[in-house]
């Protein structure tokens, strides 16, 4: 068994099931928004939507199924071509910089996506 | 004349791996492309390959002929040349030994991981453990595999972890044990499938399929494996 200290769920399986419902989750929620927006909306409209805690949550949802879905797909690019086995010891640096760059960015979305979503 | 273009390397005379051309004269006949490796060996016995049976059944000369991974012996020059120009390359993604001779101890040892022998530790009954019709069936498609690495070398996934992830033709093997009813280890096989490199690094490209040369398919045993690795997590 192959083990890992960087992946979201420790298992394969665990990685695999998150990868396809964060991306279910997704679709729905971008359908969704999308649909909203063909029907046409103005601001108050628009305002008035986000202020509901449903949609609020719908949106944290979709924003922390965003962190976790591309946490499990870039993690997996990196672990294909940042890597010992094709160019050394530096491969092993820039995965875990890559990496950590990669966790800070989703951490401040995460973040500043809940102040947007309760500040306004 | 056909124009081939083929790898070349020779470790103890050769800085670094060239392209040689070569003529050979067909007698406009659609030879297999063993045929055309034998006639280029028949007047420069240094080109080195493998090969044995000569018709499919040993698996021993994978190479990618333009482009494409396949068996020499079984593919025809009308089905791999287009326009009159022959490409010979070792199979990709594996170290090369000399020429088109690739060392294959990272397939094998892959092979070897899934511990592709029955286990069943039950006292064996006075004949043989016997099968139903419909059990035995589920093994079609799994237990033909003679491999020839053809998939493993065509595949993305493996060309990047070859140390981790197993490969296609080792998860026909893997699945082949797990879908066989007189096998008893399913759990431990299954318990040593489930890290993330293992099975999950397929992503279903399916270059497996498109160049297995016996007509297998490992993306579908893999979605299997997959399905009993998540009803036996749920
Ligand atoms: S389907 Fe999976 S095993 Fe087959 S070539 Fe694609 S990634 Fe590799
Ligand atoms: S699955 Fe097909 S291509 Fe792969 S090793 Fe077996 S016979 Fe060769
Ligand atoms: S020589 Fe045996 S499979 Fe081609």
């Amino acid at each position: 068994m192959v083990t890992a200290v960087t992946n979201l769920g420790r298992s394969g399986l665990y990685d695999w099931l998150m990868q396809r419902v964060t991306a279910v989750i997704l679709l729905a929620y971008f359908l969704y928004v999308g649909c909203v927006l063909l029907g046409g909306v103005d601001y108050p409209a628009w305002k008035e939507l986000h202020a509901q805690t449903w949609m609020r949550v719908f949106s944290l949802l979709a924003l922390l199924s965003l962190g976790a879905h591309a946490w499990v797909g870039l993690w997996a690019i990196f672990t294909d071509y940042l890597t010992e086995r094709l160019m050394g010891t530096t491969g092993n640096v820039l995965r875990l910089a890559a990496q950590a760059v990669c966790a800070l960015i989703m951490f401040t979305y995460i973040v500043w996506g809940i102040q947007i979503l309760w500040g306004y | 004349m056909l124009q081939v273009s083929i790898y070349r390397y020779n470790p103890e005379t050769d800085n670094e791996p060239y392209m040689q051309d070569v003529q050979v004269d067909t007698g406009g006949k659609d030879l297999m492309v063993l045929d055309v490796m034998e006639l280029i060996k028949s007047t420069d016995t240094t080109f080195a390959y493998r090969r044995s049976c000569r018709e499919g059944v040993c698996g021993s000369d994978g190479v990618n002929m333009n482009g494409v991974n396949g068996l020499a012996c079984i593919t025809p020059l009308s089905e791999t040349v287009k326009g009159s120009k022959l490409v010979l390359r070792p199979l990709p993604g594996l170290p090369v030994v000399r020429d088109l001779v690739v060392d294959m101890s990272m397939f094998y040892a892959q092979y070897e991981k899934v511990q592709p022998y029955l286990q069943n530790n039950t006292p064996p009954p006075a004949i043989e453990r016997l099968q139903s019709l419909e059990e035995r069936e589920k093994l079609d498609g799994l237990y033909e595999c003679i491999l020839c690495a053809c998939c493993s070398t065509a595949c993305p996934s493996f060309w990047w972890n070859p140390d981790r992830f197993i490969g296609p033709s080792g998860l026909l093997q893997a699945y082949r044990f797990l879908a066989d009813t007189r096998d008893t280890a399913t759990e431990e096989r299954l318990a040593r499938l489930d890290d993330p490199f293992s099975v999950f690094r397929c992503h279903g490209i399916m270059n497996c399929v498109n160049v297995c040369p016996k007509g297998l398919n490992p993306t579908k045993a893999i979605g299997h494996i997959r399905n009993m690795l998540l009803s036996r997590a749920t």
